[in-house]
């Protein structure tokens, strides 16, 4: 068998993948092996951009050679103003150039996210420290008021007027920070 | 220079500790990918902006005091020679990407080599955590803290409803790849593990290994790692690996139990000619040092070799990839000349085993 990468020499290794019950299968020289990095186990690259490139590839809507003006130009307008990386690129090499992509795809992402990441588009994890602060703050304003909704409904309104005062005092804060 | 301390130059100091079940789990691992919000991503971005990011971690990390960690020594791709370059991939604390990227790639390394973080490498910062034995839960939280320290000092890309942005979409959201390096020679050999796989897909985890001819992985090792960054808790994908980590050291203790029951002489044949072609063979291939390693470390690991320390295998693995045989003989080899430096390095790793 020749190796599927530079199609000269012998394939030596026989590489499979199972990603969520799909199988593929890699057949390499081991110099092209060496070259991709992925013949030391630990290493991660290669496969999942060979996977990501044939994914997004289905996910183009632009790929088919039929293409009417409108679409054309819809495709021209997809184009990051932080970096310049355009929808186009972005589907053909697999990756964002830039924070500010994220924006500018925005609308197209929700797919492609579900299909990599088993159905999710949202984050649900960490939030950083610093920088999220006001986001944990709004997190503990929206608590604290769906406790004090339960609290004036059991007519506990001592307890209720603290908590008010308390969600008065984290507004006050972050209006001061936005003020700076 | 000596065997002796070649080795302790080669050998990361957090690879010395042996963790726990490490008669299964080789290293656990995870990293954590970071962005800065305004510049553009390693792929795209010029020279100068990728410098920039350069200067600034000199300026806010390179020779810092960590609580955990201690002093992080910055070292640049453009500063090192090939073969140092080549030792840093085959300790893992590098990727072969960035040791190709020569004009602003960089690694921040902790003390004890346990913490790497990548420059400029697909991501603006790789953190990554590696300990050995099975401890997730610890390599989560040292990545953790060590994100939590460079956040104090640099704004990281985040979005509320993507989480961390990544140049990848396979790493948006938590940003978190986390890894364990098993070895599952019974479950191998007892032809178990093509059954199990399947199941591990179905959860969403893959599962790598290097296939040579036939179906065995090199050395019998696997990395499984999760494939979902995105819209789960850090804790969650951590969790969820562990637990199917734990499970598959059950079934390879049980293959080993069932080995030793069925067929003894058959298993301790297997392991004693792989001990006695490692202790006196002149030249050896890696695949096939890979394949012996995996025997003798077996047979450790069950008792049935008792006068050879475990983690040898994890040791030689390193020592007898390319860059170390090269750095070991002070000279690039040709691929033969290597096929003998690296019997001669186990020969001699072996001796100073029974010596001790
Ligand atoms: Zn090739
Ligand atoms: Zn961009």
């Amino acid at each position: 068998m020749l190796c599927q990468e530079c199609q000269s020499k012998q394939a030596s290794l026989h590489f499979t993948k199972i990603i969520n019950g799909e199988k593929t299968e890699f057949h390499i020289c081991e110099t092209c092996a060496k070259d991709k990095g992925d013949y030391i186990p630990g290493s991660n690259s290669f496969s999942i951009h060979q996977l990501l490139s044939g994914l997004l590839d289905t996910e183009q809507p632009f790929s088919t050679t039929k293409e009417s003006p409108s679409l054309k130009t819809q495709r021209e307008e997809l184009t990051c103003k932080n970096c310049g990386l355009t929808y186009q690129q972005f589907a053909e090499i697999g990756r964002f150039g830039c924070a500010e992509c994220y924006r500018t795809f925005d609308e197209k992402l929700d797919p492609i996210f579900r299909r990599i990441h088993g159905g999710n588009a949202e984050h649900a994890g960490k939030i950083p420290k610093r920088k999220g602060k006001d986001l944990h703050v709004h997190r503990e304003i929206e608590n604290l008021r769906s406790t004090l909704k339960t609290q004036i409904e059991n007519e506990e309104f001592e307890q209720a007027a603290k908590i008010r005062d308390k969600i008065r005092s984290l507004k006050n804060n972050l209006q001061e920070k936005e003020g700076d | 220079m000596s065997i002796e301390s070649f080795m302790n130059d080669a050998i990361s100091p957090w690879m010395k500790n042996e963790g726990p079940e490490s008669d299964i789990v080789i290293s656990s691992r995870v990293r954590l990918a970071r962005n800065l919000q305004h510049i553009p991503y390693p792929i795209i971005a010029k020279e100068n902006q990728l410098g920039e990011i350069i200067s600034q971690v000199k300026e806010k990390y390179a020779g810092q005091n960590h609580i955990k960690f201690g002093v992080l020594e910055l070292l640049q791709m453009n500063e090192l020679k090939e073969n140092e370059k080549r030792v840093l991939v085959e300790k893992h604390l590098i990727s072969p990407n960035l040791s190709r990227e020569t004009k602003a790639g960089a690694v921040l390394l902790s003390e004890d080599e346990s913490l790497s973080i990548m420059v400029n490498e697909e991501d603006h910062f790789r953190i990554q955590c590696l300990l050995s034995g099975f401890q997730l839960d610890e390599s989560l939280r040292y990545a953790n803290d060590m994100d939590d320290w460079m956040e104090e000092k640099l704004d990281f890309a985040f979005d509320e409803k993507r989480g961390y942005l990544t140049s990848c979409p396979t790493n948006v959201g938590t940003g978190l790849r986390s890894s364990v390096m098993m070895h599952l020679p019974a479950l191998v050999l007892t032809k178990k593990f093509n059954r199990i796989l399947p199941a591990i897909n179905q959860l969403g985890l893959v599962v790598r290994g290097i296939y040579g001819e036939g179906s065995e992985a090199q050395g019998n090792l696997f990395q499984i790692s999760n494939q979902t960054t995105l819209g789960k808790k850090e804790q969650d994908i951590v969790e969820d690996l562990r637990s199917v980590v734990s499970q598959l050291i059950q079934h390879e203790r049980a293959a080993r139990e069932s080995l030793l029951q069925q067929s003894q002489i058959l298993l301790e044949d297997r392991i004693y000619r792989s001990y006695g072609i490692l202790a006196y063979s002149r030249r050896i291939e890696s695949k096939e040092a890979m394949k012996r390693l995996s025997d003798v470390r077996l047979g450790i690991d069950m008792g049935l070799i008792k006068d050879v320390k475990g983690n040898i295998l994890n040791e030689l693995m390193i020592l007898t990839q390319p860059g170390f045989l090269q750095q070991y003989a002070g000279e690039a080899l040709l691929s033969e000349d290597r096929d003998q430096r690296r019997a001669a390095l186990i020969r001699e790793r072996l001796k100073l085993e029974l010596a001790d």
